[in-house]
């Protein structure tokens, strides 16, 4: 039997049904248009699908060729819907994110973050720096026994730098107890009861009746440090001094020290700091006092001073906090005005 | 101390080149604060001397003013043939014949003061009689400068006179150092840090004299040690003060008042030794030095009657108390201008006594100031002579034959030190001989010796000024000084490995921290509250809060109390936020409260010349009061911000609680909350934060009474413990880590409206065991559907056993007991 083949198996018929198909696919403009054609062109009903279906009735000689030629013109039109199929998918997700977006500048604080505050982040951090070389930190009560505070260092009773300690005294006249005027009485309570050697730094809150000015305020914070230990040097007091400098100020901070009266150290001096950023130009700044423990606060604390020697220092922070910061005014720092506080943060300034 | 640079510089061999910045530096190096220099300026044109011919008063104005008629030599104009000026002046303290510094037109003084001839007041005046603070030679305005007569001539260049090219030094020795409250004892410390040879102005030989001056009885051999005496008779009391004397006392801020008294204070400026003179014609018998007794009463020469303290020293003749000895006069023989006849007193008074009595009075007289600082009382004949004999030069007076010197003064006790403490305290090696040298220049004997064991010693005998001098580490800091502290190289001493902070400095610090994190802002407000704040706080009467410790001296009258609380310190600066405009606001504080203690012991007072007993420590440490570290929170105004997210929200009792759980959660322990009704909370809204069964604290909202009271925001909240009560946990357990699947299960539970949630999930959680991983109540209903005076609290419960997978069964078997607990306690039934 030598029967005509069916139009639809014919290589031109197969070429139309493949570009017909790619046609539509291309035409589909999303996922639902492209699944609407899709029937058309690769369903039961489709020519492809239908030119299968004939093979069989082909003479056997020829049905290998058919089959070929049928084969690959659906896969043709099978890759054709895949690579659409993506691209759209693709294009649908892209325009669903797109839809998605925010404007991402938009403010997200509802619960707003708090501050520490800069004057005792920055005792933290001296103390840090100390805590770093080996000390301990010790604290002590502000409301303090004059024997601490005066006495055990050696404050003679009418010595007039005991009545230029501008100090508060608690009631009634004869209580013996006062507000700490400086954070020593710590050194006295600390070398009463260690061990030596001692190396403490004491940050604190101190008072003194100065009216309240742009450099002034009764109520303000020091760190003292304290080394008793044998063979401890001046040159040690210094280079301890310099190191605190450089951690505060920066690596080509340094100090100098003046020669000073207190009635706790002696010798005694006057600390400077030299640093870079001070405001105005890098110059020289008065930072705090030292010396070398005098011989009478080691005896009352029960050290023997041929022994031991001790150096100690002490600064008001408040006041480094001004100069290191330039704050113009001091009592900017004890209003509690949060305005001031916040821009700090949570680390030492 | 002010001090002219010209009068400081007297007694030094000045070498080429060193100026007042030299000067200034050089003091600073040794440890004498220089707070300020005034340069004088120069006045440029004509300043001449003038002489007042002919005052005529213009009485027509409102002030006197005077036209004059000065001499001003040779400035005349020419072809006029009156050799005087007419001058226009405001000042009244000068007659016809005085000499006067005038600045001729063409002039320009300090501050570029232009100076020419103008109409005015109806004359035409021709230049300007100069005050002392218009030529830059002080301060004082309230008259023009008056020079002694005959002491130059009309037309005379008044600018090297007045010795403009000089420098004024304000100087602040420190309180140790008493001797160099003076020029002897400045120019000795420039002498020393500039290796200047220097003549000791208080070194001088007295003549020889005859007798006593005058009777003088010391019955008080403690309060004075010498009493020397001088007299000079015949003085002329219209006698002026010479012009250099007038312009140092101008320069170091002092007031010209007469010779005599000009003389006494320009000695104590040069010597440091304060002087006194008395009228010898209103003294009555015999000087006799003694304490005051119990009632007497002394007018002063400020003409306040004293009533005197038995501890106050006291110069008396038979009238009784005449002098408050090295503090202040008497009236009553006060030098007046009739006075001829003066009795020169320079004496060595105890200077504790002085201090005591200076603060007694408050008398704060340049004499006390040195006075308790220490004088050197070797000085004080050389200084009474030296006043004595200005007043003989100047003021025409005899010296009499007679000095009295009562009194017995000892020798300074000598110090040895081994010659090498102080390269050893200073860790430098100084060149040899540094340490004799620089305690001779100082003013000690200086001699070496050898100690038993070989050691090179410096035995120092300091000078009669220097009874600082005492001990080995005296010496040492007067050849590190010297040497200067520049010279001392940098070293860091290797301490003892240290444990890093404890764990309460690591919770404190963590505290504040999450507190911060969490939308506080910390602050650091003053102690100090007013007894009325209890009031304000609602604080009933026995509320041990209002037990506080006052001050004697506060710096507002009306807040004398130190804070047994931190809330007053913190409700005041959130008002003050308020008032700034600031509404939102949340602060916190870490601070010591002060609480004394009823039955403390009294605070001791030990002596220092050695170690307490532990007995005494121990009474020591207990007698100041306790004073726990506390935590507290304020808040006002919106704790969640509003914002395009939507409305925001209220700060509301439950953040002042959740703070309080946030400190727990830091510390590590957890924190049993229970309703309380404590001032100054809400009744219905303040919870009592407890440890364990020990109350530590309360937060909540204050109440409105408290808010009003207090002006603070409606709905103000608060949170207040004590950081001391609660406990840190370290070395927190493991938690057991179970591999195992949770179940999960919500209850829904009805119980009283009065029964805490708290006690729902505690109950709960006894009920189930160990298995019940979390308890989270996730709502609270009330309503219809279960009754009046009921609510129904809904948990989210999740089990998990450690060993294996729960089933179901088990697990319902959990929650059923979880409920029967709260069942049986509080008769929860699960909601239908």
């Amino acid at each position: 039997m030598n029967a005509t083949p069916p139009a639809e198996l014919a290589q031109s018929a197969l070429d139309e049904a493949v570009r017909s198909a790619r046609e539509a696919f291309a035409a589909a403009a999303d996922l639902d248009e492209l699944a609407a054609v899709k029937p058309t062109h690769l369903g039961d009903g489709s020519p492809v699908l239908r030119a299968r279906r004939m093979i069989g009735s082909l003479d056997a000689k020829d049905r290998a060729a058919a089959g070929k030629r049928v084969n690959e013109a659906r896969q043709a039109i099978q890759s054709a819907y895949d690579e659409r199929l993506a691209q759209l998918r693709a294009e649908r997700d892209e325009k669903v994110l797109r839809q998605e977006a925010v404007d991402v500048t938009l403010p997200w604080d509802r619960i707003p973050r708090g501050a520490r505050h800069p004057v005792i982040t920055m005792a933290e951090r001296i103390a840090d720096v100390f805590v770093g070389m080996g000390y301990e930190v010790v604290d002590g009560p502000e409301l303090e026994a004059e024997w601490f505070n005066f006495d055990a260092l050696n404050f003679g009773k009418d010595h007039p730098a005991r009545l230029m300690a501008d100090t508060f005294y608690v009631a009634p006249e004869d209580s013996r107890l006062v507000l700490r005027t400086h954070t020593s009485p710590v050194q006295a309570r600390t070398l009463l009861h260690r061990k030596l050697p001692v190396y403490i730094v004491c940050p604190g809150r101190c008072y003194r009746t100065d009216e309240a000015d742009p450099t002034h305020v009764p109520v303000f914070h020091q760190v003292e440090g304290l080394a008793v230990d044998k063979g401890l040097t001046m040159a040690d007091l210094k280079g301890t001094l310099d190191v605190l400098a450089r951690a505060m100020f920066g690596a080509s901070a340094r100090t100098r020290l003046r020669p000073h009266f207190f009635p706790f150290t002696e010798p005694s001096a006057e600390v400077d700091v030299w640093f870079e950023e001070k405001k105005g130009g890098p110059g020289w700044v008065e930072w705090g006092g030292c010396g070398m423990v005098d011989p009478n606060v080691l005896r009352a604390c029960g050290v023997d001073p041929d022994e031991y020697r001790g150096f100690a220092f002490g600064m008001g922070l408040e006041r480094t906090l001004q100069f290191r910061n330039g704050i113009p005014d001091m009592r900017d720092m004890v209003e509690g005005d949060v305005r001031f506080t916040l821009p700090f943060g949570m680390e030492a300034c | 101390m002010k001090v002219p640079f010209s009068w400081l510089t007297e007694h030094l061999a000045l070498t080429e080149g060193i100026g007042v910045d030299e000067v200034v530096d050089a003091l600073v190096r040794v440890g004498i604060e220089v707070d300020g220099v005034h340069r004088l300026e120069q006045v440029r044109g004509p300043l001449v001397i003038g002489r007042v011919e002919k005052i005529t008063e213009l009485t027509q104005f409102k002030k006197p003013i005077r036209y004059c008629r000065v001499d001003v030599g040779d400035a005349v104009e020419p072809g006029s043939t009156d050799a005087t000026r007419g001058i226009i002046c405001g000042a009244t303290n000068f007659t016809e014949g005085d000499l006067v510094v005038v600045a001729l037109p063409g002039a320009v003084l300090p501050g570029d003061f232009a100076i020419s001839a103008r109409k005015t007041y109806g004359h035409l005046s021709e230049g300007m009689m100069c005050s002392a603070r218009e030529v830059g030679l002080g301060e004082d305005h309230s008259g023009i400068l008056v020079l002694p007569r005959n002491s130059a001539t009309p037309g005379d260049d008044a600018t090297e006179g007045l010795g403009l090219d000089d420098a004024v030094l304000e100087v602040t020795p420190t309180p140790d150092r008493g001797y160099a409250l003076s020029v002897r004892g400045l120019a000795r410390e420039l002498a020393c840090a500039l290796d200047l040879p220097f003549a000791d102005p208080g070194l001088r030989e007295l003549p020889k004299a005859k007798g006593d001056a005058w009777p003088v009885r010391i019955e008080d051999p403690d309060g004075c040690k010498r009493f020397v005496v001088r007299r000079v008779s015949g003085l002329d009391p219209s006698a002026p003060t010479p012009w250099w004397m007038q312009r140092r006392l101008m320069l170091a801020g002092i007031r010209s008042i007469s010779l005599a008294v000009d003389v006494t204070n320009y000695v104590m400026l040069e010597l440091g030794q304060p002087l006194h003179a008395f009228d010898a014609e209103r003294v009555k018998g015999e000087l006799v030095v003694r304490r005051a007794k119990e009632g007497e009463k002394l007018t002063t020469l400020d003409d306040v009657e004293r009533v005197l303290d038995p501890g106050d020293i006291v110069i008396c003749d038979d009238t009784g108390p005449i002098s408050l000895a090295g503090t202040m006069g008497g009236a009553s023989t006060e030098i007046t201008p009739e006075s001829t006849d003066v009795l020169l007193e320079g004496a060595f008074w105890n200077p504790a006594s002085i201090s005591r009595t200076a603060r007694r009075h408050h008398l704060f007289s340049e004499a006390a100031k040195r006075f308790e600082r220490h004088t050197d009382p070797a000085v004080a004949p050389v200084a009474v002579e030296m006043a004595a004999n200005l007043l003989r030069t100047y003021g025409g007076g005899t010296v009499q034959l007679g000095r009295t010197d009562e009194g017995r003064m000892e020798k300074l006790p000598p110090v040895t030190m081994p010659i090498s403490l102080p390269d050893e305290v200073a860790g430098v090696r100084y060149e040899r001989g540094v340490t004799a040298r620089r305690l001779t220049q100082i003013g000690c004997k200086v001699s070496i010796d050898t100690a038993p064991d070989g050691t090179g010693l410096v035995v120092a005998e300091p000078p009669s000024w220097r009874p600082d001098l005492q001990r080995p580490a005296d010496l040492v800091e007067e050849v590190l000084r010297l040497e200067g502290y520049d010279t001392i190289p940098s070293t860091v001493p290797a301490a003892p490995p240290g444990t890093g902070l404890t764990a309460e400095q690591r919770r404190k610090r963590s505290v504040a921290r999450a507190l911060a994190e969490a939308g506080y802002v910390e602050v650091a407000p003053p102690p100090f509250v007013s007894k009325q704040t209890w009031d304000k706080m609602g604080l009933p009467a026995d509320d041990v809060r209002r037990n506080t410790v006052s001050l004697l001296n506060p710096l507002d009258a009306d807040s004398a109390e130190l804070a047994t609380t931190l809330l007053p310190g913190l409700l005041d600066a959130l008002q003050r936020n308020q008032s700034r405009g600031l509404r939102d606001v949340a602060l916190f504080q870490i601070g010591q409260v002060f609480l004394p203690q009823k039955g403390a012991p009294r605070v001791p007072d030990p002596p220092v010349t050695e170690r307490p007993s532990d007995e005494e420590l121990a009474t020591l440490e207990a007698s100041v009061p306790k004073q726990p570290l506390h935590v507290a929170v304020v808040l006002s105004g919106n704790r969640e911000r509003a914002g395009w997210w939507g409305p925001g929200r209220s700060a509301a009792w439950a953040d002042a609680v959740q703070a309080a759980r946030i400190v727990a959660e830091v510390s590590g322990v957890e924190l049993q909350i229970e309703a309380a009704e404590h001032a100054p909370w809400h009744p219905g809204r303040c919870a009592r934060l407890l440890v364990g069964d020990f109350p530590v604290g309360y937060a909540g909202e204050l109440h409105p009474k408290v808010v009003e009271a207090m002006g603070l925001p409606k709905r103000t909240v608060a949170m207040e413990l004590d950081l001391d009560a609660v406990p840190v946990v370290e070395n927190r357990p493991a938690p057991p880590m179970s591999p195992y699947p949770p179940v999960l299960m919500d209850v829904a539970l009805v119980v009283d409206e009065s029964v805490p949630a708290a006690s729902v999930e505690k109950a709960l959680r006894s009920g189930a065991g160990a298995r019940l991983e979390d308890v989270t109540l996730f709502d609270i209903y009330t309503g219809e559907q279960i009754g009046d005076g009921k609510r129904s609290l809904a948990f989210k419960l999740r089990f998990r056993d450690p060993e294996r997978t729960l089933s179901s069964e088990e697990a319902v078997e959990l929650r059923d007991a979880a409920v029967a607990a709260a069942a049986e306690e509080f008769g929860a039934t699960l909601r239908a």
